[in-house]
């Protein structure tokens, strides 16, 4: 079994594997029903709910999502009602850690007058209290907690609530950014992504018949997730999957660092557009600063239209730790370069369907980017790259650039530009705190993972970005 | 008009395609050649396990390819197809 951060992840990943399992055998219509008898089976004793029925329940709605999932709801990430557990939205709650001091600290901090005092221990009014947690950061003893359900917590855009006291999780589609936050959050796996390996399953097979070249474009973050194998053999292992060709998203990355330097330097100010999650959240919340940003189109779709200008038979699958990545492709500007996105999570599913053992295999190179364009799988090497290009260029322009790991600092950083109250002229924009690597479709979130990345970009053959790109692109 | 396409997949760019694709251009254009060859970028013909790099010309695969040997490609396999 491969090795997930959470048994959520191992859940999702045990489903899409018997999901992409019948339907690579074109038995799916057959076998959906007793899936969720494969994942919790007779006589067996529930391992994650009350009972096996309520498993089974929350097993065939993952199904759902693992085929496409409601295709009435434009969002990628989606509720599961049954696996919601309605955690209580406790709010500002002292805990029994409050020792009823003589102090007081927490009710001179309540300017709303909310604490009042029962058998020398703090009590909330919950009436009056509005959450703004003074009184929590006066208690010596850390007696006050702001409680709040794990998705509204990780959103930290506001998009997620409840509509009262034991409902279930409810998603503002419109606000939402789709980064996925929430989904890999939530604590009991009650939000979930679209899938589209089914689509991918077809790309392989058209693949192997010979009518389509099939490319999969594979982001620099691949780097940080496959311990315990090569790289190299990661690739191989896409290869037998039934693809034509692997490519470096990177390569595209280096393509848009190209461009992105010359837009910043005609423009004066700009943001990144490489995270379609940020790119989301400046069009529906910063709708004034629309102008800003970038022009260019994100790594994946630069190299999937480059590939698709160069062999008319190419389809197109970019697969990464992104959930947002899944919403960008039916963009208008990405649709006619992107046919598929999976993450990793759905990788390793469709390699254990076909029981492609990666450790076993022989190796394939991956190289064609320069070790800015990988980098851009972490946060502030899209800056970095932006930087040097053009220095590559000769370009004399000033970067005041301000890297944003999560959107709580994006929100930060876009405040000040719609306020006018930033001198910084460049915005990278990571929806995901730490950039790519930290996405929720990561197989494993670890403290090394940057270093990972940034050890890939060095071993990159082309030093510099002009290296990497003066055959693809028209240079000045 | 020739289609010229060269391979830069992981592997034929590692054995050098960029220096191939240069030697490739400067000679189209010193053979003033540049508006009957459409000369592109391909991601993998297939034949990775050869020494050089490949190349397609039409339809037509050629294995092998390095800067020293293109001008020879040049004149078997692609002067032959163009207008004189």
């Amino acid at each position: 079994m491969p090795k997930f951060d959470t048994q959520v992840q191992e859940l999702k990943y045990r489903i899409l594997k018997e999901v992409a399992k019948s339907y690579d055998r074109g038995t799916l219509e057959e076998d959906i029903d007793q899936i969720p008898y494969v994942i919790t089976p007779h006589g067996a004793k529930p391992t994650f709910r009350c009972c096996v029925y309520h498993e089974r329940e929350i097993v065939k709605e993952r199904v759902k999502l693992a085929m496409g999932g409601d295709k009435k709801n434009p969002n990628i990430v989606e509720v599961i009602p049954s696996a919601c557990d309605q955690c209580p939205f406790g709010g500002i709650t002292v805990t029994d850690a409050c020792r009823g001091c003589l102090a007081h600290r927490c009710a001179q901090a309540c300017r709303l007058n909310c604490i009042t005092f029962e058998n020398l221990r703090a009590k909330i009014n919950k009436d009056k209290c509005v959450n703004c947690g003074q009184c929590a950061k006066a208690c010596p003893f850390g007696a006050i907690s702001n409680l709040k359900r794990p998705c509204e917590a990780a959103c930290k855009i506001g998009a997620i609530s409840h509509r009262s006291e034991g409902s279930t999780a409810q998603i503002d589609e419109e606000k939402c950014t789709r980064c996925g936050a929430c989904s890999y959050s939530c604590p009991f796996g009650a939000i979930m992504d679209k899938s589209y390996i089914l689509e991918c399953i077809d790309l392989m097979k058209a693949n192997e018949k010979g009518e389509i070249n099939a490319y999969m474009i594979v982001a620099p973050s691949v780097s940080s997730q496959f311990h315990g194998v090569r790289l190299t053999q990661v690739i191989t292992g896409m290869k037998k999957l039934g693809f034509h060709s692997v490519v470096e998203a990177a390569l595209g990355a280096d393509m848009v660092s190209y461009y992105e330097s010359k837009e910043l330097s005609e423009k004066g100010k700009l943001t990144s557009s490489c995270c379609p999650a940020f790119v989301r959240y400046v069009e529906t919340s910063f709708p004034t600063l629309k102008q800003y940003v970038s022009h260019n189109l994100s790594p994946m779709a630069m190299i999937a239209r480059y590939i698709k200008e160069n062999d008319p038979k190419a389809k197109t699958c970019f697969v990464g730790p992104c959930i947002a990545k899944k919403m960008e492709m039916f963009r208008e500007d990405s649709a006619p370069y992107v046919d598929c996105v999976i993450t990793f999570e759905e990788l390793q599913a469709l390699l254990d369907m076909r029981e492609i053992k990666l450790a076993e295999l022989e190796d394939s190179p991956l190289d064609n980017a320069s070790y800015y364009g990988r980098i851009f799988a972490r946060c502030g090497g899209l800056s970095e790259a932006v930087q040097e290009a053009l220095k590559e260029r000769n370009d004399p322009f000033v970067v005041k650039g301000v890297s944003c790991s999560g959107l709580e600092e994006c929100k930060r950083a876009l405040t000040m530009m719609k306020n006018g109250r930033s001198d910084a002229n460049f915005i990278e924009g990571m929806a995901c705190v730490g950039g790519c690597i930290g996405g929720p479709c990561c197989l494993t979130h670890e403290v090394r993972d940057a270093a990972d990345v940034d050890k890939y970009g060095r071993e990159s053959k082309e030093k510099t970005i002009v290296d990497a790109v003066k055959n693809l692109v028209p240079l000045e | 008009m020739v289609t010229l396409s060269i391979c830069v997949g992981s592997s034929c760019h590692l054995k050098g395609s960029y220096d191939v694709i240069e030697a490739m251009r400067k000679l189209i254009k010193e053979k003033g050649a540049q508006d009957q060859i459409d000369l592109k970028a391909a991601f993998c013909l297939g034949k990775c396990a050869f020494d050089g790099v490949s190349i397609k010309v039409n339809d037509k695969i050629i294995t092998g390819v390095t800067p020293e040997k293109v001008p020879a490609v040049y004149e078997e396999e692609i002067a032959p197809l163009l207008d004189k």
